[in-house]
């Protein structure tokens, strides 16, 4: 089968003159942790609504999906997000991208659910009467307006998860990147966020294994030993990269 | 369940109380109970503490006898050490002293949310801020504490029974091993979650960080 392969996106170089606002562009971004280079050259324009990122363990998705809210500052290279550098202007970046990762437990900070989800309010200063009424709305929103003043660590794993991401959430980012937010869920709890995930009206970054996830996405990349190597409409390139690994 | 995590849902009239005057009174009444060492008002002091929870916290019987479990054999050594080396009335003295300042702050962690007792020692804590030091800070800390120490226990838990069902015998401290393990990478995650929430953000001025 041949490789998906889009080519405006592969020439994020001539996009640059009309480079948009609204949009996440890496331009020849290479990143090392010590001698090992994790991530080569890797230049794009994510301007989709929903991207997906998929390639096998170790490939450095991860370290792809750091690097759009500054948690990981390339080596080399720079990374825009809406025209904002990570390196330079790291605070408003993180301010603009939310980021959900896979352990809810390693998330949640306050020791009862509510609170957790004040925390970033808290951070950003929002007066108390206008924090109260974006928890319990998003409480609401997540199915667990009935948990408020429950311990956090007696929720189930699939409670968890919609806490952290609702810890996100109330923080209103422009932005919301996922790094495996389904892998330690079930059937049915995979599916409240696949959903969780299709109704934001936020543009997402989604890094997963979950092939499934990524049904009605905008554009999927296949991420292999630190490249691109394939990059396309999410029909077209799933199906390269399953039968790439089979 | 965790006796930390024992915020009780059920409204009271000492869910309304403000966590300042209730953090006062559990230190008032420890300093009584140390000034004035008398079995009399001991026992009254823990009548009395007692009454508050059942009656002013709504709190059950049962409640109560399960924030004594983790000290019961504590209170015990101590009454029968001080049986031996003073006299059964001082051991009694110190039991009932210790049991009651026990129930009281459970009074105090039942009907207050952990987020108003960190405010009030933030305010506690505020003039420190002449030294640097940032009481936001404190308050994280002592939030974090209270919610990772029920989570690692759980964690600890896993390790022994993955160990357990491999029919391992070895030694409780090699369990440590995995266990430091997950706890490294978890606050590694942690920490980079904390970032990603804004933990770091200086107080701006408020125009800047609403969006917009
Ligand atoms: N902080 C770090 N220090 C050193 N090496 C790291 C660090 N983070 C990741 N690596 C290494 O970089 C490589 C890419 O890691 P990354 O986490 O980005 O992969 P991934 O595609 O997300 O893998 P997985 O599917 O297993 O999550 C791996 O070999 C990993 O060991
Ligand atoms: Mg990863």
């Amino acid at each position: 089968m041949a490789r998906p392969w889009r080519r405006a996106a592969a020439r994020p170089a001539e996009e640059t003159a009309v480079r948009p606002r609204t949009a996440v562009e890496l331009v020849d971004v290479s990143h090392t942790y010590g001698e090992r280079t994790v991530l080569r050259d890797v230049s794009l324009v994510l301007a989709e609504h929903r991207v997906g990122v998929i390639g096998s363990n170790g490939s450095g998705k991860s370290t792809f999906a750091r690097l759009l809210n500054g948690l990981v500052v390339p080596t080399s290279g720079r990374v825009l997000v809406d025209g904002l550098d990570t390196a330079a202007d790291l605070r408003a970046v993180r301010r603009r991208v939310g980021f959900v990762f896979q352990d809810p437990d390693a998330q949640i900070v306050h020791p009862t659910v509510a609170e957790d989800v004040a925390f970033g309010l808290h951070n950003q200063r929002v007066p108390a009467a206008e924090r109260a009424e974006r928890v319990a709305e998003v409480l609401a929103r997540y199915g667990l307006a009935g948990h408020a003043d429950h311990p956090a660590h007696l929720l189930s794993g699939g409670q968890k998860q919609l806490l952290a991401i609702a810890g996100v959430l109330v923080m209103r980012p422009a932005r919301v990147v996922f790094d495996e937010p389904t892998t330690l869920l079930d059937l049915a709890n995979r599916r409240r966020v696949a959903r969780v995930i299709e109704e934001l009206e936020q543009d997402v970054v989604v890094v997963t294994h979950d092939l499934d996830l990524l049904t009605g996405f905008d554009r999927v990349l296949v991420v292999e030993d630190g490249r691109v190597v394939a990059d396309g409409a999410p029909g077209e390139t799933v199906d390269w990269y399953v039968a790439r690994m089979t | 369940m965790s006796t930390l995590a024992l915020y009780s849902p059920v409204p009271s009239v000492l869910h309304r109380t403000p966590a300042g005057l209730k953090l006062a009174a559990l230190a008032a009444l420890s300093v009584l109970l140390f000034a004035v060492p008398q079995l009399p008002v001991a026992s009254i002091a823990l009548a009395a503490v007692v009454v508050l929870a059942l009656a002013g916290a709504r709190l059950t019987p049962r409640q109560l006898l399960a924030q004594l479990r983790p000290v019961w054999l504590w209170l015990a050594g101590l009454l029968v050490f001080h049986a031996i080396v003073t006299d059964l009335a001082t051991g009694a003295l110190a039991v009932i002293r210790l049991a009651t300042l026990v129930l009281a702050a459970a009074v105090v962690t039942a009907t207050s949310r952990v987020a108003e007792l960190v405010a009030v020692i933030e305010w506690v804590c505020a003039p420190l801020r002449l030294l640097g030091v940032r009481p936001a800070r404190i308050g994280l800390a002592i939030a974090m504490t209270l919610r990772f120490i029920p989570l690692i226990a759980e964690r600890a838990e896993r390790i022994r029974e993955a160990q357990a069902a491999r029919g391992a015998t070895r030694p409780l401290f090699l369990s440590l091993v995995p266990l430091l393990v997950q706890v490294l990478q978890l606050a590694h995650t942690t920490a980079e979650a904390l970032d990603a929430r804004g933990a770091d953000d200086e107080a701006p001025p408020r125009a800047l960080w609403r969006r917009g």
